[in-house]
């Protein structure tokens, strides 16, 4: 569980964020949404450490995040796993060596473990013969989803996902969206995903937060989005032509 | 004044970070041979071909400057001895690696902040600061003394091959020349001028890299940045560790 209470951010005086609280349940998919520019990837950033905050509490189950020091920081992020917009994968290390990273820096394990851990990884995500390759030979799609195996090497309790289907066709978005959601339940981990894409909203969204110029919105399940009042929230799920479409005729 | 004192307190740092304790020794270890052959090895081609000409235009500017037949000829080998040893093969070798070095460091840990590669690292519980800059550090510190010693030889054979091929000099000459008067000190003034040298490049070129904010157009900005500023600390540690070492 993740719980944020009153997070303020701000940059040069500019107020990013105001006053954000809300809960993250774990074994979820728990969602993040928002227009461009509304504070989605500073406040994800903020809750794993990668921005500092002004003022609130980013609690880690029982554990202040935010009031920790370097190194007290650096144990829970040890049981953080992220998935970057743009993959953020290592360019001077394979397929393996990317997945294999944490394993090395952070477990003893012998070489035959780690790489039994990183072929578990790897078919787990669907990715099969590319231990060799290198980032820049690789499809969009089979960078998220080694991204992904590598976030999931060391068991994370939390995953965090800052637009993971961003760039992808939406065959591939929705494989990307699934696999998070199987994931989520299958190790039981608090996951944040950020997007502002409204297929993945209706495809994964257990526990939807609306974040417009900083603020939160709006919470509720994807069940409950159509049917709601806020009115910046309908503007935004029902911004293109087909979800237009589709509220005439609810 | 105040963003000068910004910038060198960030600087300062980011050194702090550098040099703390690594996770994982062995990892670190692995990544130090790496950039020994990245930034050591690979500079081997460059500082060859550069030591050689420079060598080869001492002795002939030397030769041509000290017609006059009161010096004996053995000097433009002594000339061209001790210019290399105590300035070409330290400091301009520097400037060099500067180019070279500096701004591939620059480049590649700006690419991986741009790219979210060195957040993915932060997010890890590694100490990205430590992870990438430390190895650099410690491979130039340990190999560029290397390329300054076989700058020094290459650079007095290019000296030896132009000097008796052009023939202002003879080959005893010349040979004569380099051995007389010889102070061994200067080999370690020089060495000691190149280990200064070469924590500028990396540690310079390395915070250019690791604060740049932006897409590729910043990172390219901050590799030039990082071959200007790393270029004028050379010459001014170079002015102040003479002073040091010389006086």
């Amino acid at each position: 569980m993740i719980t944020i209470k009153n997070l303020n951010k701000s940059f040069n005086s500019k107020q990013v964020l105001s006053n954000i609280s809300v809960d993250f349940e774990p074994g979820k998919t728990n969602l993040i949404i928002g227009r461009s520019g509304s504070g989605k990837t500073v406040l994800l950033k903020s809750i794993v450490g990668l921005h500092e905050i002004e003022s609130g509490e980013i609690w880690y189950d029982d554990v202040l995040f935010n009031k920790l020091d370097f190194n007290e920081k650096k144990e829970i992020r040890k049981e953080i796993g992220m998935l970057f917009q743009g993959s953020a994968l290592f360019d001077s290390l394979t397929v393996d060596q990317n997945v294999r990273f944490p394993l090395d820096m952070f477990t003893d394990k012998t070489e035959e473990e780690k790489k039994d851990r990183v072929n578990f990884c790897l078919q787990r995500v669907n990715i099969i013969n590319a231990n060799n390759l290198f980032p820049s030979e690789l499809s969009g799609g089979m960078k998220k989803r080694v991204a992904i195996a590598r976030a999931i090497s060391l068991n994370p309790k939390y995953l965090f996902c800052d637009e993971p289907n961003s760039g992808l066709d939406p065959i591939t978005a929705i494989l990307i969206d699934e696999l998070i959601k199987e994931l989520t339940e299958e190790y039981n981990m608090t996951t944040i995903v950020n997007t502002h894409d409204m297929n993945s909203v209706m495809q994964i969204g257990e526990k939807i937060v609306f974040i417009s110029e900083g603020l939160k919105c709006w919470e509720g399940n994807k069940d409950e989005i159509l049917d709601s009042d806020c009115t910046t929230l309908n503007d935004f799920v029902f911004a293109n032509a087909l979800a237009k479409q589709l509220k005439e005729s609810l | 004044m105040l963003r000068f004192l910004t910038e060198l307190g960030r600087y300062f740092i980011l050194l702090k970070k550098v040099f703390s304790i690594p996770e994982k020794p062995v990892v670190y270890y692995k990544q130090t041979m790496h950039e020994l052959v990245y930034l050591g090895l690979n500079s081997i081609g460059i500082i060859t071909v550069i030591s050689f000409f420079m060598g080869a235009v001492i002795t002939l500017q030397t030769a041509y400057n000290t017609e006059n037949p009161i010096y004996p000829t053995y000097l433009i080998g002594l000339g061209c001895r001790d210019s290399i040893i105590l300035e070409f093969s330290s400091t301009v070798a520097a400037l060099i690696l500067a180019g070279k070095v500096g701004s591939n460091i620059a480049s590649e840990i700006g690419t991986m902040r741009v790219t979210e590669q060195i957040d993915a690292l932060e997010i890890m519980g590694v100490n990205s600061a430590s992870y990438l800059i430390l190895p650099k550090i410690i491979a130039t510190l340990l190999f560029n003394p290397v390329l300054t010693l076989l700058s020094i030889c290459v650079g007095i054979f290019g000296g030896w091959i132009a000097g008796t091929m052009a023939g202002v000099i003879t080959s005893e000459d010349f040979i004569y020349g380099i051995q007389y008067a010889f102070i061994p000190y200067y080999i370690t003034y020089s060495l000691i001028k190149t280990l200064f040298f070469a924590f500028i490049i990396t540690s310079v070129s390395a915070f250019q890299g690791y604060f740049v904010e932006g897409g590729s157009l910043e990172v390219g900005r901050a590799s030039t940045k990082a071959v200007v500023f790393s270029s004028v600390l050379i010459l001014l540690f170079n002015v102040i560790l003479t002073q040091l070492l010389l006086s």
